[in-house]
């Protein structure tokens, strides 16, 4: 700690926290968040969804387990900034291998820690989510403020160009751990069903346990970019479409959209968060910005067909309009109880379905992960039925 | 689906006293319970024992029974009041075994009683070691090794299977896990074994793998009607496996685990629920990590809500009691809305943006030769919760709050010396697991221990052993600053790590006034933070905060009149839920009164820390420091320190100097009441009269006082509650032995010696004034002489012995000193009666431990209208003018820990040793009696042996006793020294030998079963080794054990009474319906 340098975290309204840098040395711009699971910092950190955004935790003490690849999400951190209560100096876990301060510096992210951070939560609470600018090189309070005024926002922004793959690729099936069993637990766990799907998979910045998680339930997953055509998709013959996570606007994905409208005309769909909100464009309905977002392990969601609630992950600053939505087709099936926005959606006559929230947890409640079984059951059901 | 409405009545059964494992938790759980079912419209009818709670409070539900938790006793309640279900799951183990037994004896069945929340096969399955292990296998989750057995035999095989020594062992249904221990070799293994198997109801016990040095972590968990689960909080354990987790040090939310381990760990205690077949509500599971290799092992589960639930309830500002309550009758967790938010649901899962630490207290001085080594059998009285920004700050904060002369972690107070101790101690103090543990880790850093050979001594995970080490290198790093010198992020990083000011004014070599000067002027202020269950993410309408340093203060005082009220701290021997229950009642009072409270308390189990008991509750530790800045920024009008006991009165004289106004009794008052030179003022001007006495600075004084006053004399410390260091001695050889002690109680106060009088009849006077209208509220005679501490004394209201015309000396005594001491609240007076003169032997202008007792039995709520007369009405307002004497006959007794100590002495002294307190009501003086030995348990037999053994002062009385006994028909068996005296008198008595004479022995036959009731009056202040031994075996056998001839002669009434007549149940509402 003591040779950590002091840093700043600037916010467009003028408000600016001071901390304590780690991590990289750096200056960076953008959206202001905060997330309220206590634990799955690494996780967070690697899920490409938060790019373009400065995390903050509400848990107080972050870094005490460490990092460690097992729980990578994707290939490296992707948030642009991190903030903290306080860092931990040591980290204590059997799982780790290594410091998450060093983590960051590797990939050359700032965090900030020593932050009254329930302020900072506060004030995105009440005012919203905002742009912000956080430095650990010595900006000057004035300039950090320019800085994250200057930032182009997140409104409008496509982002999924900058954290999708580069090339169509088979996603290796024994990669990570899809369920996490202690030595000697061996609690019930999805089987690989003896009939394997193909999934045509679009990685708009997908985390990899969706694809562990997939892989699984009985899918073979061939990943492929965002910006991919329709008619590339179905040159492959895929049994079935998912339509990944992944961060910025999802109102800026014209193409996407277009695309995805087409697809679904042919194939059982299922979609997750941003993948959710493509769907919900593709159907020709419209996504709003929330005022700060839904971010954290601990958000309750009522599936209205079965009246059952679940506790979910969840990491979306935009939501789905349940009237356009039902004026196009589609069925709002899940809602959040806190705010009663969409979290889940079917169409009335497609096989397709999406949710909000994040099903493959990590980090989270698993409370969901039935849903993959229910996806892998839809495209069962409808492929026996053709055959 | 809404709450159901095939069910319209519920029975709650409660916890009981308080003992160890069992404590106010209970009362917390079981009031939110019956404000929640009545809210719903549901009949609650409710039978606890223990008058000290809340929930007994006669408006806390419909119908109210204050008597013993026994099978024939509810069978009873429940033939009078035909309740549809029952809820077993709120009054902790007592309730659940209890419920248990009435399922087993047909009881429910048969008048169509329904268990809700948790049926008995779920109980059964949750309790038994063996189904559990069972269930846990499985639905593929691991459990230690282990195997159960019923004898020795069958122990020495289970240790040859599993293989290495250690070996845990647990017996079945026991309490707090008591009886059991971790045993580290054959010799050892086959005592504990033994011990276990004779503890056990069920003569059962667990012989198990040792995961000693694990790590330790619980998970509270709901479950409702739909099968949906969450989970409420998780706890890392700071001590490791091998501690039992009621006397660990425990942090919340868990601290060390990565999200996958965690969401394991979540996904496992929904199994664990679901297959156990806990229906709706909470419960408590624990598991062990191996921090090598991440194994994860079952280790229980509580099928109810538990001390672990309460202080989840407080952690995180869920309140899970009530919840579960809710679900019981129906509702899921989607149904039913957050309180503190009032716009999201139940069915969601808090999440923290703080750190909590909780510590327990222990009270190893009260049981000088028990074992202070921390294992698997529970021993701490109470336990002090801290809410703080970071793990640092909470656990300073904890450690302030336990109220033991610790300033925090170090930087002055006890054990905050910079020098450590010698080496060896240190590591002696690490590997043991013990009350001063953490003490000894910080002079293990400071010695310059490294943290890997720390780990080595005491598995505490690596990463709480390095955030202890920064504490001590701040505390380094400040000692070498002064307070003009000191860098102001150095300063506010302090501050932020949980030092108060006068640690930092220790360590500056300052003051804490300077050092509050110097932060004040550097922008270093408090600042209140909210407990919201969702770490900001919405706005919070539940006004529970704790202090914190930080950019925001988040509290907007109101402009109402506003009275703070100083809760009591930890529980411990001599200050517990009594008091609590006065700081309820005051708030209860104020807010009538339409005046803001505003609670402070450190103590998560109580019902005073439920966020809605007060208008504000502020979680924190009682120290002049925490307590003036809640005072100052909540711009209080005044504050109550009489109802805290003596937590808050020794703060008094402190916060009345800072400006605070005391309301009430002034502290002047209550110093004058303290200081033995100044009453004896008042004695003389009252003309009262006390033994005579003489006070003591010094050793050498203290030993010629006691010269020149005769012994038998009595012995106390100034200013302590309890009769901690309080003894009776007889003679000059001994009194040169404990004079220290009494001395070391209260550093740098006078000890106070009294003429003890022997065999005086001893009265507590409980009453209240407002200044000039005194009321006495109560009067109880002793049953037991005087020099029985009066919290251990069994006490009967009104006075049985004791002739009009005493009792009217009393009453007038009373209103004189309420007088002299200008008594505004509540007075306890404790007088001696002996040859016809009238004694003042203590006078205690505060809330005392027996006010909720005498409420209850006239059916006034004393502390209620204390707190009213504080805050400016009248007893003529309050209609309360004349004295109201009780219906019935109102006994009360104190239960013991004895069993948890062993090697400690049992016996009855000055010194109070009793954890907490039944009430036994009758019409009927002999069944009063018998109603509150059958509550306190064991109870009185009907029939059988007993074993008669007195000191030769006694021997006249053995022979009365010995009459009575074999008239009621039961066979005598007694030592050749009190037999002879039978003998002499006629009586046929079997002969026994002394213990270390031959056999067989008294021992034997209580082992074999064939002693029912003993009578052994001790031969002098401490019991001789044999009577020890007799009376060690009657309280682990449940044996009614009588240690006073008084006591005796009661006894034998009640059984009297009881061979008469069936025992039978009458409500407190209809006792307080029926006119005089």
């Amino acid at each position: 700690m003591a040779d950590s340098l002091p840093g700043i975290l600037a916010l467009e309204d003028g408000t600016v926290f001071e901390g304590l840098g780690f991590g990289a040395a750096a200056t960076v711009a953008g959206e202001a968040v905060f997330n309220t699971s206590m634990t799955g910092y690494q996780e967070i950190l690697t899920d490409p969804s938060y790019y373009g955004q400065i995390v903050a935790m509400t848990a107080p003490q972050i870094g005490n387990y460490g990092v460690t690849p097992e729980d990578e999400e994707s290939n490296a951190p992707k948030a642009a900034g991190f903030v903290v209560r306080e860092l931990s100096p040591v980290r204590s876990n059997w799982r780790s291998t290594g410091d998450l301060a060093d983590y960051l510096a590797g990939h050359g992210i700032p965090g900030l820690q020593e932050v009254d951070t329930r302020a900072l939560t506060k004030r995105l609470r009440v005012h919203g989510a905002m742009k912000a600018c956080l430095s650990t090189e010595g900006l000057s309070r004035e300039e950090a403020v320019r800085r994250a005024r200057d930032w182009s926002g997140i409104v409008g922004a496509d982002f999924v160009q900058q954290v999708t793959c580069e090339q169509p690729h088979a996603w290796d099936a024994d990669t990570g751990i899809a369920y996490y069993r202690p030595t000697g637990t061996s609690l019930p766990e999805p089987l690989r069903p003896k009939r394997l799907y193909r999934v045509a998979a679009f990685d708009y910045g997908a985390k990899f346990s969706i694809f562990r998680k997939l892989t699984r339930h009985g899918f073979e997953v061939m990943v492929f970019p965002g910006g991919t055509s329709a008619e590339a998709i179905l040159e492959q013959k895929p049994d079935a479409l998912f339509l990944s996570n992944g961060p910025g606007d999802p109102a800026a994905l014209q193409q996407i959209h277009q695309t995805t409208a087409r697809l679904i005309q042919e194939l059982p769909t299922f979609g997750i968060c941003l993948g959710h909100q493509v769907i919900t464009h593709a159907l020709g309905a419209g996504t709003f910005k929330l005022k700060f977002g839904h971010r954290g392990g601990n958000q309750p969601v009522k599936n209205l067909e079965t009246g059952r609630v679940s506790i979910t992950a969840q990491n979306h600053g935009f939501a789905s309009d349940p009237k356009q939505l039902e004026a196009r087709g589609a069925v709002v099936t899940e809602i959040n109880l806190n705010d009663h926005t969409v979290e889940g959606l079917r169409h009335k006559e497609l096989p397709v379905f999406s949710v909000q929230y994040h099903p493959e947890a990590a980090p989270g409640p698993s409370d969901a992960d039935p849903l993959f079984l229910d996806f892998f059951n839809l495209v069962d059901r409808r492929a026996r039925g053709q055959a | 689906m809404p709450k159901r409405t095939d069910i319209k009545s519920i029975l709650i059964i409660g916890s009981g006293p308080i003992v160890i494992g069992q404590a106010c938790e209970f009362d917390y759980s079981g009031t939110q319970a019956c404000k929640a079912l009545r809210e719903e419209g549901y009949k609650v009818i409710l039978v606890n024992s223990n008058p000290a709670t809340i929930m007994t409070d006669p408006e806390f539900a419909d119908v109210t029974y204050i008597e013993p938790l026994t099978v024939a006793v509810v069978e009873k309640i429940i033939e009078a009041e035909r309740p549809d279900a029952l809820l077993p799951t709120l009054g902790g183990q007592t309730a659940l075994n209890l419920s248990l037994e009435l399922k087993d004896a047909g009881i429910l069945e048969r008048h169509g009683v329904e268990m809700i929340g948790a049926n008995s096969d779920a109980i059964r399955k949750g309790e038994d070691r063996e189904l559990f292990k069972q269930a846990m296998v499985k639905i593929g989750l691991d459990v230690a090794a282990s195997r159960t057995v019923h004898s020795l035999e069958e122990a020495r095989q289970a240790a040859e299977q599993i293989g290495a020594f250690p070996l845990i062992i647990r017996p079945s249904f026991t309490l707090g896990g008591s009886g059991g221990g971790i045993a580290f070799n054959r010799e050892e293994f086959e005592e504990i074994v033994a011990n276990g198997i004779e503890v056990s109801p069920v003569n059962e016990v667990l012989i198990e793998e040792c995961l000693l040095g694990w790590k330790e972590y619980e998970m509270e968990v709901m479950r409702d009607h739909k099968d949906q689960c969450v989970v409420i909080c998780s706890i890392e354990n700071f001590d490791p496996m091998g501690v039992h987790t009621g006397d660990s040090i425990t942090i919340a939310p868990a601290m060390t685990l990565s999200d996958r381990e965690y969401q394991v760990m979540r996904d496992a205690s929904f199994a664990v629920i679901r297959e156990i077949g806990v229906e709706t509500g909470g419960s408590n599971i624990q598991f062990a990590l191996d921090p090598k290799t991440g194994r994860m092992v079952v280790i229980e589960m509580n099928p109810r809500v538990s001390r672990s639930s309460a202080l989840a309830s407080k952690a995180t500002g869920f309140p899970i009691a009530k919840i579960a309550a809710k679900l019981a009758v129906g509702y899921a967790l989607d149904e039913i809305q957050n309180d503190i938010t009032r716009e999201t649901p139940a069915s969601f899962e808090p999440t923290i943006d703080y750190v909590v630490t909780k510590i327990p207290r222990f009270t190893f001085e009260k049981f000088p030769g028990a074992d202070s080594t921390l294992t698997s059998s529970m021993k701490s009285v109470g336990e002090a919760m801290a809410i703080g920004r970071t793990f640092k700050e909470s656990f300073q904060k904890a450690l302030r709050s336990l109220e033991i002369g610790a300033a925090g972690f170090g930087a002055g107070g006890k054990f905050g010396d910079s020098t450590p101790p010698e080496e060896s101690l240190i590591e002696r103090r690490l590997a043991r697991p013990n009350a001063e543990r953490v003490f000894f880790l910080r002079y293990a850093l400071l010695a310059g221990f490294s943290l890997e050979r720390i780990f080595e001594l005491t598995a505490i995970d690596p990463w709480f052993l390095r955030q202890l080490a920064d504490l001590v290198e701040m505390e380094r790093t400040l000692a070498g600053h002064s307070l003009d010198n000191l860098p102001t992020p150095l300063l506010r990083r302090a501050k932020a790590w949980g030092y108060t000011d006068s640690q930092l004014a220790h360590l500056l070599k300052s003051g804490a006034a300077a050092v509050r000067e110097a932060r004040t002027a550097a922008g270093i202020n408090t600042v209140f933070r909210l407990v919201d269950t969702c770490a900001a993410e919405f706005e919070a309408h539940t006004p529970y905060f704790y202090s914190s340093y930080g950019d925001e203060n988040e509290i907007t005082p109101s402009k109402r009149r506003k009275i703070m009220i100083l809760g009591g701290g930890p529980n411990r021997i001599g200050q517990g839920i009594e008091f609590d229950y006065c700081c309820v009642h005051a708030s209860f009072a104020l807010r009538e009164m339409d005046i803001e409270t505003v609670m402070v308390n450190s103590n998560p189990e109580t019902v005073s820390t439920d966020y809605d008991t007060s208008d504000r509750l502020y979680f924190e530790p009682l120290t002049l420091e925490d307590v003036l800045e809640i005072y100052r920024q909540e711009k209080c009008d005044g504050a109550i320190v009489q109802f805290g006991g003596q937590t808050p009165l020794n703060l008094a004289t402190d916060l009345k100097n800072h400006g605070v106004n005391i309301i009430g009794t002034s502290p002047e008052s209550i110093d004058r009441a303290e200081d033995r030179e100044q009453f004896a003022a008042i004695l003389r001007q009252t003309g009262l009269q006390q033994p005579a006495n003489a006070i003591a600075h010094t050793e050498e004084a203290a030993i010629k006082a006691a010269e020149s006053l005769g012994f038998p004399v009595l012995l106390r410390p100034s200013f302590v509650l309890g009769g901690r260091g309080m003894f009776i001695v007889y003679s000059m050889e001994h009194f040169k032995e404990v004079v220290r002690q009494a001395f070391d109680v209260s550093p740098n106060r006078p000890v106070l010696i009294d003429k003890f009088l022997e065999d005086a009849i001893e009265v507590d006077v409980d009453c209240i004034s407002d200044g000039r209208t005194t009321v006495v509220g109560g009067m109880l005679e002793h049953i037991e002489f005087a020099g029985v501490h009066s919290g251990d004394a069994a006490m009967v209201m009104p006075p049985h012995t004791l002739s009009a015309e005493a009792l009217e000396r009393i009453r007038q005594a009373a209103h004189a000193l309420a007088k002299a001491l200008q008594v505004v609240g509540l007075m306890n007076i404790q007088f001696a009666v002996k040859d016809g003169e009238l004694y003042v032997l203590e006078v205690n202008p505060r809330a005392s431990r027996t006010v909720p007792f005498v409420s209850k039995a006239i059916g006034v709520p004393l502390a209620k209208l204390g707190a009213k007369i504080m805050a400016g009405m009248t007893l003529e307002d309050l209609g309360f003018t004349a004295e109201r004497l009780p219906k019935q006959w109102c006994v009360k007794e104190a239960v013991f820990p004895f069993v948890r100590f062993p090697g400690a002495p049992i016996n009855l002294g000055p010194e109070m040793r009793s954890t907490g307190e039944v009430m036994g009501m009758d019409e009927d003086l002999g069944l009063a009696f018998a109603k509150s030995q059958m509550a306190a348990k064991p109870g009185l037999p009907l029939m059988g042996n007993v074993f008669l053994s007195v000191k030769d002062a006694d021997k006249p009385k053995a022979v009365e006793i010995g009459r009575q006994l074999a008239a009621l028909g039961f066979k005598l068996f007694s030592t050749p020294g009190t037999s002879k005296v039978l003998e002499e008198a006629g009586l046929p008595v079997g002969r026994l030998f002394k213990l270390d004479q031959g056999r067989p022995n008294v021992i034997d036959m209580i082992k074999n079963g064939d002693i029912q009731m003993i009578v052994n009056t001790p031969s002098g202040m401490t019991p001789r080794r044999d009577e020890n031994l007799i009376r060690s075996a009657a309280y682990s056998h449940n044996i009614c054990i009588m240690t006073t001839v008084t006591g005796a002669l009661a006894a034998i009434n009640g059984i009297r009474r009881l061979q008469e007549s069936d025992i039978r149940v009458r409500s407190l509402q209809d006792y307080l319906a029926t006119p005089a």
